[in-house]
C-alpha cells in the first residue's frame, strides 16, 4: 500500500526485534472473541487516478454550469489561487495545533495577525482564532454572555439565521438558558417594542444578527444602549463578513460572532469554514478558544504563545469555557491570507462591488410586474423579495433554465411563504442577473 | 530613522546559525504596509456604481479600516512562506505526539477536495443538484459504520469535542424518553479533557474515577459508582495509556445492567481499525476523529470532523438533517426527525474534511488494517529499544502509542519538557507531555503507520542520546531547543500582560 512506508522484511525484523513471533501477539490484549476473522467490508483499494475518478463522477451529479442566487449564511466570492496555494504548504496544512510555540512560529504568527484583523474589522479589541463556523460562534457568545452577566435568558431576533439559531437552542437546551424569540417589523429589522423592560431586565444578552438573514443592517448603536440601560448585553453575530468592507463596524457590541467563511474559503457543501469571536478586552478571560499571545524568549526575540490558556477544556476539564479544542486554523489561516492579498483598498472596492450588484438585481427583479422588494431597512448584497406564486414552483422552473434561484423564506417563516433571500455577489456577472430576471417573468407570465 | 531596522540589527549581533537566514528576521504583515499596494485586484464593476451613504445612509457605512494591510502579492506570498518556515510539519518528519495520530495526509485528498463541483458546492442547494454530495456523505456513512459495528451515524459534528456533545446529547434524548434523564456521567481520570468539559454542557456532572494500578478501570469501582443516577461511562479505548481495556465486555454488562449506556472516545481508533469493533464489544455510542484516524490534515489546530456512531436504540435522536437513500436511488437530507436532538452546526457539517476521509478510506480499502497492524507494531519497536532508557509507568501491552514518564532523567533535574524541547535540537517534533494526567511527567509516543523502521530507528536514537545527555550535561536539555529562530518564550509574561493584537 502506497502510504505504508515497511516491507515485509522490515515488519517481520521488527516483529523479531520486539520478541513476537507474529503481529496477531501485538494484539492479544484484545478478547479473543473480539477480533475480527474476516477483512472489512469496505469498497477499495482505490489507486490514486481511481480515487480522482470517483470524485470526479461525484463533481459531475452536482451544480456544476448552474448559475447561484443562493446566500443565506454562505458566499460565493472571488478566492485569489495565491490563498491556496499558500495553505497547502505542508508546514501549515500538515502541522499540529501550536502547542510547542519554538517549532510552530509561523502557525502562531499568522494566528496573531489573524487576531488583529477581525479586531481590526470588528471594530472590538480582542478576538480568537477560532471557533468552528459562524453558528457555533453565536452560540458559544450567548454562553459566554451568560457567564458575565449571571442572567439566563436571551433575545433572540428571528432574524438571525435559522440555522444559528438552531444550533443555539441545541446547546441551551440543558443549561438551562431561556431562549425568547424578538420578530421584525416592515424595515426587517429587529422590533424594538417587543423588547419589554420586564425581559430585558433578566436577559444576558440581546442578540443579533447584522446584515440578518434577510439582508437588511440593524441598528446597533440604539440596541446596544437598549441592552446596556438593562444591563444586559449586545451579542451581534456576522454571516456575510464582505459587509465590513463598507458598513459600520458592530463597535458597540459587546461580544461579536462571525462567520468568516466569505474571506477566501470556499462553499465547499457546508464546510470546513472558520468562525471567531471578538470582543472587550475586560471580557477576555470569559472568551472561549484558542488565543496567540505575544512575548519574548531569554534573549529578547519577539515570539508568539498560545496564552491565557487556563480557560481551555485541557487545562480546565469540567471548568473550562468552552469543550473547544481542534478549531479551524488552516482556515484562519485562508482568511489572513485572503485579507492580506486584498488589504484596505480591496476589501473595500468587493464590498462596493456587492452593493452596486445587488442594488442592480433588485431593480431588474423589481422591474417584473408582481414581483416587490419586501422590506424596506437598509441591505448590502442580499434582500428578499415577494413573488406572486410559490417560490418552489419558481425555483423548479428556474432549474430547467441551470438556475439555482433564490432562497425561499417559508421553510423557516411561516408568514414569509412567497418570499424569497436573493443574493448577488461581486461574482454574478451582469448578463446572469438580467437572465434570471427574464427567466422569472417568463415563469410568471406563465399559466397557471 | 526606521526602527524596524534597529530590531534587525540587534538580532544580527546574537545570531547563531541558522538565525542568519533572511527567513529568520520576518516581521508582522502589518510592519510592511504602505499605502496604496495591494495583492489583488478584481475585474471592473459591469454595473453602475453606488454611492454607499446614500444607498445604506451614512449612519450605517464605515471609512477604510484604519491599520488594514497594503501588500502586493509576492510580499504576502514572501510573508506567509517564511512564516511556513518556522512550522514543523509531518512532511518534514516522524511528529510523534501521542493522542494525535499525526499521520500522512494524502495529497490525493487535498486535490479531489478542490474539484469544481465539489468545492463549489451550496449547502442550501436543492437535493436534484446535490446528489453528487450526499452520495459522498452516504458512502462515508457506510464506511464507518462497517469499520466501527454500529448502525447509524451522523457526519455533522465538525470536531471530536463536538462530536463528545453529540453523542452526550443523544444519551440525554434516550434516557429521557426512558423516562428520566439521569444526573451523571462517569470518567476515568486517565480521559481527554474534553470529556469532562462536553459532559457539562449536556446538562450531566461530571464523576471521576480511579484507574486502577494497571491503568484500567477498576470494574468492582464502576459496580459502586454506577448508581441509578449514571446516565453513561466515557472511555477512551484504548486508553491514553495505549492500552486495550481487557475487561471492557464486562464493562459494558455492568453499565446495561443498570440502564446506562457505553460511550466510547475514539481518538483512538487508529489502534483499532480493522482489528475489532466498538460496535461487537458493546459500545453504545462512539465518535471518531476523522483529523487523526482518517488522515485529514491538522492544518495546525483544524479543521477536523467528529461523526458519531451510535445503536439502533439512538438513532431516533441523531441531529437533523440525516442523509438518506430514497426507494429510487436518490440521495436526500431528511429534516423530519421529532425525536431528533436538533442541529449541533448550521448545514452538513465540514464535508471537506468528510470528503478527505472518505478518499483515505476508499484508499485502503479492507487493507486499512496493514495501517492498524504497523501502528501498533511501530509504537511495540520503539517501546522495545527504548524502555531500558525511560521508565515504563504501566507495563501492559502497548497498541498504537506507548507512555513513559521522565523519573529516571527527574534524578538529574531534567524533565519530560525538557527533553520534548531537546527533541526539536534533533529534528523531531515533541511527543505528547504531561498528558495523560495519571502519569507524572509524562512522554506520550505514537508513532503511527506512517513511519518507515528508518525513521523509528532515528528517533530512537535521539531519545537515548537525549537520556545520555540528561546524566552528562542536564544544561544542555534543560535549555533546548538550540537550533530554532526563538529560543523557549516566556509564557508567564504572556499571560499575564496579554498582547493579543498588534498595534501601530
Amino acid at each position: 500500500m502506497r502510504y505504508l512506508p515497511k516491507s515485509p522484511s522490515e515488519r517481520k525484523e521488527m516483529l523479531e526485534a520486539i520478541g513476537a513471533r507474529s503481529i496477531e501477539e501485538l494484539f492479544q490484549s484484545i478478547p479473543e472473541k473480539f477480533r475480527l476473522r474476516a477483512p472489512l467490508a469496505l469498497p477499495g483499494p482505490l489507486s490514486e487516478a481511481e480515487i480522482i475518478q470517483y470524485f470526479q463522477a461525484r463533481a459531475a451529479e452536482n451544480s456544476r454550469g448552474y448559475t447561484s442566487f443562493l446566500g443565506a449564511g454562505v458566499y460565493s466570492h472571488l478566492r485569489s489561487v495565491v490563498t491556496d496555494s499558500l495553505i497547502q504548504r505542508s508546514e501549515f496544512l500538515t502541522s499540529y495545533t501550536p502547542y510547542q510555540a519554538e517549532f510552530a512560529q509561523g502557525t502562531l504568527t499568522a494566528i496573531f495577525e489573524f487576531q488583529t484583523l477581525m479586531c481590526q474589522l470588528t471594530g472590538q479589541e480582542v478576538a480568537n482564532a477560532s471557533m468552528y463556523d459562524g453558528s457555533t460562534a453565536l452560540t458559544e457568545a450567548v454562553l459566554m454572555a451568560e457567564r458575565l452577566t449571571g442572567r439566563h435568558r436571551v433575545l433572540v431576533a428571528r432574524s438571525v439565521h435559522p440555522e444559528y439559531r438552531h444550533v443555539l437552542q441545541t446547546y441551551a437546551k440543558n443549561l438551562g438558558i431561556e431562549i425568547e424569540e424578538v420578530g421584525f417589523t416592515e424595515s426587517g429589522q429587529l422590533d424594538r417594542s417587543a423588547l419589554k423592560p420586564e425581559n430585558l431586565a433578566l436577559a444576558a444578552a440581546i442578540v443579533v444578527q447584522s446584515p440578518n438573514f434577510f439582508g437588511v443592517i440593524e441598528e446597533l448603536p440604539a440596541l446596544a444602549e437598549i441592552a446596556h440601560a438593562a444591563g444586559s448585553l449586545l451579542v451581534t453575530s456576522i454571516a456575510e463578513a464582505v459587509s465590513l468592507g463598507i458598513v459600520r463596524p458592530p463597535t458597540e457590541a459587546d461580544i461579536v460572532a462571525m462567520e468568516g467563511q466569505s474571506f477566501g474559503i470556499p462553499p465547499s457543501y457546508g464546510g470546513p469554514y472558520v468562525g471567531v469571536i471578538a470582543t472587550r478586552d475586560k471580557y477576555v478571560r470569559q472568551m472561549p478558544g484558542r488565543l496567540a499571545g505575544q512575548t519574548t524568549d531569554a534573549e529578547g526575540r519577539r515570539g508568539f504563545v498560545l496564552t491565557l490558556a487556563t480557560r481551555e477544556q485541557h487545562i480546565r476539564r469540567e471548568k473550562a469555557t468552552s469543550n473547544i479544542c481542534t478549531n479551524e486554523a488552516l482556515y484562519a489561516l485562508a482568511a489572513t491570507i485572503h485579507l492580506c492579498l486584498l488589504g484596505k483598498e480591496g476589501l473595500r472596492e468587493q464590498a462596493l462591488q456587492n452593493l452596486a450588484k445587488a442594488r442592480f438585481a433588485q431593480a431588474e427583479l423589481e422591474k417584473i410586474p408582481g414581483v416587490r422588494r419586501v422590506f424596506s431597512g437598509p441591505s448590502f448584497n442580499e434582500f428578499v423579495l415577494e413573488f406572486p406564486r410559490s417560490v418552489k414552483m419558481v425555483n423548479t422552473e428556474l432549474l430547467r433554465e441551470k438556475i439555482i434561484g433564490p432562497f425561499a423564506l417559508g421553510i423557516h417563516y411561516p408568514e414569509l411563504t412567497k418570499r424569497a433571500l436573493v443574493c448577488v455577489t461581486e461574482t454574478t456577472p451582469r448578463a446572469e442577473i438580467e437572465r434570471l430576471a427574464g427567466a422569472i417573468k417568463r415563469i410568471l407570465e406563465r399559466p397557471v | 530613522m526606521n526602527s524596524k531596522s534597529i530590531d534587525i540589527e540587534a538580532q544580527v549581533g546574537k545570531i547563531l546559525k541558522v538565525r542568519q537566514h533572511p527567513n529568520q528576521n520576518e516581521g508582522l504583515i502589518f510592519e510592511k504596509s504602505a499605502p496604496g499596494k495591494r495583492g489583488m485586484e478584481l475585474p471592473p464593476l459591469d454595473v453602475p456604481a453606488v454611492d454607499p451613504a446614500k444607498a445604506l445612509g451614512s449612519e450605517f457605512t464605515r471609512e477604510a479600516i484604519e491599520g488594514f494591510p497594503e501588500v502586493s502579492e509576492i510580499e504576502v506570498i514572501r510573508h506567509f512562506t517564511r512564516l511556513s518556515t518556522w512550522n514543523y510539519a509531518i512532511d518534514l518528519g516522524m511528529y510523534p505526539l501521542g493522542s494525535c495520530t499525526m499521520k500522512y495526509n494524502p495529497r490525493v485528498n487535498e486535490f479531489v477536495a478542490r474539484l469544481d463541483g465539489l468545492a463549489t458546492e451550496h449547502p442550501e442547494q436543492p437535493a436534484e443538484v446535490s446528489q453528487g454530495c450526499l452520495r459522498i456523505l452516504f458512502d462515508l456513512q457506510k464506511c464507518l459504520l462497517s469499520i466501527t459495528g454500529m448502525d447509524a451515524a451522523t457526519l455533522q459534528p465538525v470536531a471530536g469535542a463536538q462530536g463528545e456533545l453529540t453523542g452526550l446529547l443523544m444519551i440525554r434524548a434516550y434516557m429521557q424518553s426512558q423516562g428520566n434523564p439521569r444526573k451523571t456521567v462517569l470518567i476515568p481520570d486517565s480521559a481527554h479533557g474534553t470529556n469532562p468539559a462536553s459532559v457539562v454542557i449536556a446538562g450531566y456532572e461530571v464523576k471521576n474515577i480511579k484507574s486502577n494500578a494497571r491503568g484500567q478501570i477498576d470494574t468492582d469501582n464502576l459496580r459502586e459508582f454506577c448508581t441509578e443516577d449514571v446516565a453513561a461511562l466515557m472511555l477512551t479505548n484504548p486508553s491514553t495509556l495505549g492500552v486495550f481495556e481487557e475487561r471492557i465486555a464486562e464493562i459494558a454488562a455492568i453499565l446495561h445492567e443498570r440502564g446506562a449506556l457505553l460511550y466510547m472516545d475514539g481518538a483512538n481508533m487508529n489502534a483499532l481499525a480493522g482489528v475489532t469493533r466498538p460496535g461487537d464489544f458493546g459500545v453504545d455510542v462512539m465518535h471518531l476523529n476523522l483529523h487523526k484516524t482518517f488522515s485529514t490534515p491538522h492544518g495546525g489546530g483544524g479543521p477536523g470532523a467528529g461523526p458519531v456512531l451510535v445503536k439502533k436504540i439512538l438513532e431516533p435522536f441523531l441531529p437533523v438533517p440525516v442523509v438518506q437513500q430514497k426507494e429510487d436511488g436518490k440521495f436526500a437530507l431528511d429534516f423530519n426527525r421529532p425525536q431528533s436532538v436538533g442541529r449541533v452546526r448550521a448545514y452538513c457539517g465540514n464535508f471537506g474534511v468528510l470528503l478527505r476521509a472518505l478518499a483515505y478510506t476508499l484508499a485502503y480499502g479492507p487493507g486499512m488494517r496493514q495501517a492498524t497492524e504497523d501502528a501498533v507494531l511501530n509504537s511495540n519497536y520503539i517501546r522495545k529499544k527504548l524502555e531500558a532508557v525511560f521508565d515504563l509507568p504501566y507495563t501492559l501491552p502497548s497498541m498504537h502509542e506507548v507512555v513513559f514518564s521522565d523519573a529516571r532523567q527527574k534524578k538529574h533535574g531534567v524533565n519530560t519538557m525538557d527533553i520534548a524541547k531537546r527533541l526539536i535540537d534533533y529534528g523531531f517534533h515533541p511527543y505528547t507531555t504531561a498528558f495523560p494526567l495519571i502519569v507524572p511527567g509524562a512522554m506520550m509516543i505514537e508513532p503511527t503507520e506512517s513511519e518507515s523502521r528508518e525513521e523509528c530507528d532515528l528517533f530512537i536514537e535521539a531519545m537515548r542520546s537525549i537520556a545520555a545527555e540528561a546524566e552528562t550535561n542536564p544544561e544542555l536539555v534543560k535549555t533546548a531547543p538550540h537550533s530554532t529562530r526563538v529560543g523557549r518564550l516566556d509564557e508567564v509574561a504572556a499571560a499575564r500582560k496579554p498582547i493579543l493584537r498588534w498595534k501601530p
